[in-house]
């Protein structure tokens, strides 16, 4: 459902990403992995439409310049690592928001009911509903977190993207986030493309990987064939492999 | 489940109108000349109906000094606070609004280059000084946002706010340089500097109606887009907020209406930042309810500050924008203080 055509970004002229190419089906679940800065980060804000870019990006067949915001929402929902909240908004309304695409006008909107539903849905599905009227400033970060994804989950896109969405949160809310994901992302017609730093989490729920260094891709495959003790000691400038045996032998 | 409603309930109107009906009838009825509540009906009903109930004297105060003074309070401080209301969303800043922003003294020295360049349409006196107010102003803004871009792509709180204060400055400065060589045809510099209601006719009233109805309206159809806002830009795009046109439909809308107030009651500082910040502790932060009840609390709380303006050091009458500005500065350092504390100023 996604292609991605010759992608460059560009920050005052020097490329952050060039020529990136990749496609994205239905059920597939893409992890971009790379070392700091090597433009994982701003591949997904060029997907998102959050930043000016070179190449072209199609959804569906459709280049998403010409696609409006309203359907570019259902498309694609976006979760990120970090979400500076000033207000005190409820859970509920916050969630509320992701309903925001198919509100609409008074003419076109949908019945109330079913809106009810779709938010109430997703808060059960995230298992919000102790928190519901609970100010976004009172929240935990891992809570924050799950707050955001009810809200992509009534916002419904086809399309997740997460980038580094657990990476500053408690191992249980990692799970839970990646636990949920995963059964949302089953699916039809639904996919994942994100952003990890954490290679065991790509190795764990990555169908598709896709390994960049330097703005560029090394290797795009399945998860087994790119994360390879080669490529990894290349992009990363150590072994990799040892340092991951050497930690996870500890628990054995 | 109970079903939530996000909007402002009928009950709510009721309550936050009778609060703004009744700060009304105070202000008609004190000042320098007391007069009995009975005698606004008669005034009023006397000029309708041709009737003799109000003696001529309270009627002349009433109906051609207090009830467009009145108006033009409610309205002025309506139309500054939902200003401030919306400019705190879409910036998701706290502290935004437009005298903080500089928006009001650029579309006071718009104002001002009218009135000193004759630039007056001459069938509509003041439009030419309304139009010149409200460019200036939304020019203001965009140059403001601009400068804080460049030095701060994340236009973060503290950078917006400094070159706000910097730009008024500045233009402060210009707008006493120009009054000073503009002499009579520019009304005093307090005008310009602390704002006033003392030359309120149902005229001004007319034009403050129209500017609050129609860009407050187009304020509070964004309501939605606001709350987006004010979550975070980036949240906004992600649900589907046409981020670019709502910005600048917003931005637009602000100035205009500032622009409007300013050229009628010069600039009155402090209520937009204040107003809509105690109403959101009172409503909570949904636009739904924080347009509307600021839009009301902003009205009563510029009444009651003209009406101190009035009465304080009677017959003295203060300049509005010191009594506004003398409660503003003290609530501004102290939500600096409490949101600084906790860590998301």
């Amino acid at each position: 459902m996604l292609d991605v055509k010759n992608l460059t970004v560009r920050a005052n002229g020097v490329p952050l990403v060039s020529d990136v190419n990749f496609t994205v089906s239905d059920n597939d679940w893409l992890m971009i992995v790379g070392p700091n800065g090597a433009g994982k980060s701003t591949i997904v804000r060029a997907i998102s439409k959050a930043t000016e870019y070179e190449g072209i990006i199609l959804i569906n067949g459709k280049d998403i310049r010409n696609i409006k915001a309203g359907q570019m929402a259902r498309h694609i929902g976006v979760l990120n690592q970090y979400h500076n909240v000033s207000y005190a908004f409820t859970v509920y309304e916050l969630i509320r928001l992701g309903r925001y695409s198919y509100e609409g006008n008074f003419l076109s909107a949908q019945k109330d009911e079913d809106e009810e539903n779709a938010i109430m849905e997703a808060i059960r599905l995230t298992g919000m509903e102790s928190l519901m009227d609970h100010s976004l400033l009172t929240l935990s970060g891992g809570e924050l977190q799950r707050a955001f994804l009810a809200q992509l989950f009534a916002q419904d896109p086809e399309m997740l993207i997460l980038d580094e969405p657990t990476n500053h949160l408690d191992l249980i809310y990692q799970k839970q986030t990646f636990e949920l994901i995963e059964k949302w992302a089953s699916k039809p017609g639904k996919s994942v493309v994100s952003v990890v730093h954490d290679l065991n989490l790509a190795k764990a729920y990555g169908s598709r990987t896709m390994l960049i260094d330097k703005g560029k891709v090394v290797s795009l495959g399945t998860t087994e064939e790119v994360l390879t003790s080669q490529r990894l000691s290349e992009v990363y400038d150590m072994d990799v492999y040892s340092w991951m045996h050497k930690l996870l032998s500890q628990w054995e | 489940m109970k079903k939530k409603t996000e909007s402002f309930r009928l009950t709510d109107y009721v309550i936050f109108i009778t609060v703004m009906l009744a700060a009304m009838v105070l202000c008609i009825c004190l000042g320098s000349v007391n007069v009995p509540i009975k005698d606004i009906y008669y005034a009023i009903s006397d000029t309708i109906r041709g009737t003799e109930l109000c003696p001529a004297s309270h009627r002349a105060i009433i109906m051609s000094v207090r009830l467009p003074r009145v108006c033009c309070a409610a309205l002025t401080g309506a139309a500054l606070s939902i200003c401030g209301a919306a400019m705190q969303g879409l910036l998701q800043n706290p502290l935004a609004d437009g005298s903080t922003l500089g928006v009001t003294s650029g579309a006071a020295l718009g104002a001002i280059l009218s009135i000193t360049f004759g630039m007056d349409l001459p069938m509509f006196a003041n439009l030419g000084q309304m139009g010149m107010a409200m460019l200036f102003g939304f020019m203001s803004l965009v140059l403001i946002l601009t400068l804080a871009y460049r030095l701060d792509k994340s236009l973060s709180t503290q950078t917006i706010i400094l070159i706000g204060v910097i730009f008024s400055m500045f233009v402060s400065a210009i707008i006493n340089l120009v009054v000073t060589f503009a002499g009579e045809r520019v009304k005093n510099i307090t005008f310009w500097s602390m704002g006033s209601l003392s030359g309120s006719s149902f005229e001004n009233a007319g034009i403050l109606l129209i500017a609050v109805i129609v860009f407050g309206g187009i304020i509070l159809r964004c309501a939605r887009e606001l709350n987006a806002f004010a979550i975070g830009e980036d949240n906004a795009r992600n649900i589907g907020v046409d981020v670019k046109k709502f910005k600048l439909i917003i931005l637009v809308t602000v100035s205009a209406l500032i622009g409007v107030t300013v050229s009628i009651a010069g600039t009155i500082g402090f209520v937009g930042l204040v107003i809509p910040h105690i109403t959101r502790l009172i409503v909570g932060p949904n636009h739904r309810r924080l347009l509307p009840a600021s839009f009301f609390g902003g009205s009563t709380f510029l009444l009651l500050a003209d009406l101190a303006a009035r009465t304080i050091l009677r017959p003295l009458v203060l300049p509005i924008g010191v009594v506004t500005s003398f409660i503003g500065s003290i609530v501004f350092i102290y939500i600096f203080y409490s949101s600084r504390r906790k860590g998301h100023a």
